[in-house]
């Protein structure tokens, strides 16, 4: 409950709210590097300090996929703040990503 | 190599003949159709049948519906899949893309579908998998470049898992799934539809394309019933049904005796046609009645009347139905026939047929289809019915209402063919009352009577009566009883005039002997007078002759010279 209430005004613009970001890839493809590549350079650039990268490779651990409702490879999920986003692909679109992060407006 | 397509048996009914034993074993095959046609239920039941059947597990990946939601929906049809889910025989992966959540930066794959359902399979060493319905990727996703690309190594990779795969699709505008999965199933596609005709909606089945494989190539028709799925494979049977010589009673003494005195033949088709009122019923009934006397099972099947109707009507006539209800001997299946088509009716009767397995069948009245298809439609789906019930060796009566005014032969040229043993049933009206006639129109193989015979529905069944040809028709009923006191009358008469004769006779004789004894003695009396009348003239002639000699003796001189 009270998390819902905070993401209610993290959601407008999250100053001070932390970032929770979750890759899923399947091994070392060269999309997934890309994808990892691209996500550290857009958090450094837009979130420095507030951001938490975790890293989930389902060729170890494949049965996290069903979870999160994982299909595509690469997938960002944004766990926090809420609500849930996805942004699938390897996040060379830099101003999808930063549209996907609610960071800039959308479209 | 020669070596035929491995066959992975799908345990629905039908299906697997059509098929030629199942779908393509380790391939994937393609199940389209618009919505609501059941692909999701064929597919589960694929699946559960598997399992139950085959001991083989298996995988439900659902693109649309919840697990709750699919769990409710075969509930329905009997199937438990929480069970089966907990038993680690059935996975079910609900795969849900909400678009809305969703943003697109760049390339991807669907590798996390790949290790989801890989997952799946090996965590239950699944050897069936179901996709339904894969399509739905293209609209949660928005590259459909790249959603081909991955379905086509989908199916590749479902190939080299080696597990019997179905994947349904949704019926596109021109091509058989929206977006073309047809391209990508080779090797075996099915297509289901649901068409409607006159407001009657009948389920079919066909079997597109079968690659390697023989298969059925018609439209079946198939049946969601609290059974699932049934599919009906019967429009090519062949006439190479077995004929027995064996013979059953008819349940009615005088008809047995017109059917070279032992009745039908078994597994024949008995077609019993006549006016409302006739008796149709009456006979099927009794038919049913005898069968289920010698323990044999009889499904009948009625159109018209409920089943407390005909128990109640029958007991009138002395048949007690309800005891064989009871023993579970005789089943009945009712009704009306507007309620489903053609098709679903035949599907209906064959699924019972298969279920109850009786040695008879009564279908009353076959007359009632013509109000819900057209008369050649009508005709092919009893012949196939017939057929069906022939290859089974089941005895099949047919109640075929005529119209009145019809000649009754031509009306009913489209199934009378059909029938090896055709009972007519006649109302003659004659003295004021209707009375019915029977006779044996044909019965193939059987030297059956040409007589044709009154009957009777007593309290105590059916009785056949002669009936008396006279000059205005055959007499029966009041008619018949005058004639029969009539004949009895002049019986009796000739048999006095007899009488009289023999008497008359034997008073001549009499006095012809009486008169030939007084001649007799006329005779003898007469007789003896003229004897002594010889006599005397006689000795009056010896008495002339010694005179005359005695004279010339005198007369010596001058007599003798």
């Amino acid at each position: 409950m009270k998390e819902t209430k905070k993401s209610t005004s993290a959601g407008t613009d999250n100053k001070g709210g932390t970032y929770k970001l979750r890759l899923y890839v399947t091994g070392q493809t060269p999309n997934c590097i890309t994808a990892l590549t691209n996500l550290k350079k857009i958090c450094e650039d837009h979130l420095k300090g507030k951001y938490q990268i975790e890293v989930i490779d389902l060729l170890e651990n494949p049965q996290l996929a069903a979870g999160d409702q994982i299909l595509a490879i690469p997938t960002l999920v944004r766990k926090l703040p809420p609500p849930l986003k996805k942004i699938i692909g390897n996040l060379s679109n830099t101003e999808r990503v930063l549209v996907g992060l609610d960071l800039v407006p959308g479209r | 190599m020669a070596r035929s397509i491995e066959k992975c048996p799908t345990g629905i009914p039908g299906l697997d003949e059509i098929t030629g034993g199942g779908l393509p074993r380790g391939r994937p095959t393609l199940v389209c159709g618009g919505p609501g046609c059941g692909k999701t239920l064929l597919s589960m039941e694929f699946l559960v049948h598997g399992i139950e059947q085959f001991e083989e597990k298996g995988v439900y990946v659902t693109f649309e519906e919840s697990p709750e939601e699919l769990a409710a929906n075969s509930a329905s049809l009997g199937h438990d899949l929480d069970r089966l889910v907990a038993q680690k025989t059935l996975a079910i992966d609900y795969v849900h893309i909400d678009r809305s959540e969703i943003e697109e930066t760049g390339e991807y794959n669907l590798e996390g579908l790949f290790i989801r359902l890989g997952l799946a399979i090996d965590a239950i060493g699944a050897r069936r998998v179901v996709l339904d319905t894969i399509e739905s990727l293209f609209t949660s996703l928005g590259s459909p470049f790249i959603v081909r690309a991955e379905i086509r190594r989908l199916f590749r990779w479902l190939k080299e898992k080696g597990v019997t795969a179905i994947i349904t699709g949704e019926r596109g505008e021109t091509t058989l799934t929206r977006q073309g999965l047809e391209e990508y199933v080779s090797d075996c596609v099915i297509v289901l539809d649901h068409r409607l005709e006159g407001d009657i909606s009948t389920r079919r089945l066909r079997v597109l394309k079968y690659r390697g494989s023989m298969h059925g190539t018609n439209a079946y028709p198939f049946i969601i019933d609290e059974q699932g799925i049934s599919v009906m494979p019967i429009t090519s049977l062949g006439l190479d049904h077995p004929a027995s010589t064996d013979q059953v009673p008819t349940g009615i003494a005088g008809l047995d005796a017109m059917l070279a005195g032992k009745g039908y033949y078994r597994g024949s088709t008995v077609l019993i046609s006549g006016t409302a009122g006739t008796g149709k019923t009456t006979i099927a009934a009794s038919f049913a009645d005898g069968c289920c006397r010698r323990q044999e099972r009889v499904l009948y099947f009625c159109f018209e009347e409920s089943r407390e109707q005909i128990i109640r009507n029958m007991r009138s006539v002395g048949l007690d139905l309800a005891q064989w209800v009871d023993r579970g001997l005789l089943r009945f299946h009712t009704a009306r026939s507007t309620l489903h088509g053609l098709e679903m009716h035949l599907a209906m009767i064959i699924r019972g047929v298969r279920e109850f397995r009786p040695q008879a069948v009564v279908l009353d009245p076959i007359t009632t289809f013509g109000l819900i298809g057209r008369s050649a439609e009508t005709k092919a789906m009893l012949v196939r019915l017939v057929d069906y019930l022939k290859t089974n060796q089941i005895t099949t009566i047919l109640n075929s209402l005529t119209v009145g005014g019809q000649p009754l032969e031509s009306s009913e040229a489209g199934i009378s063919s059909l029938a090896d043993t055709w009972l007519m049933l006649r109302d003659v009206e004659s003295s004021g009352e209707r009375n019915s006639l029977m006779y044996v129109l044909k019965s193939r193989g059987l030297a059956h009577s040409n007589q044709v015979r009154e009957f009777l529905i007593t309290d105590r069944g059916i009785q056949l009566m002669d009936v008396y040809v006279g000059p205005g028709g055959v007499l029966s009923g009041a008619a018949r009883l005058a004639q029969e006191a009539r004949e009895e009358a002049e019986h009796r008469a000739r048999q006095q005039e007899i009488e009289r004769l023999k008497l008359d006779v034997e008073r001549k004789r009499k006095v012809m002997e009486t008169q030939v004894e007084a001649l007799h003695a006329q005779f003898e009396a007469e007789e003896a007078e003229i004897l002594r009348a010889i006599k005397d003239a006689e000795a009056k002639q010896e008495h002339l002759r010694q005179d005359r000699e005695k004279m010339a003796l005198k007369r010596q001189a001058k007599v003798t010279p």
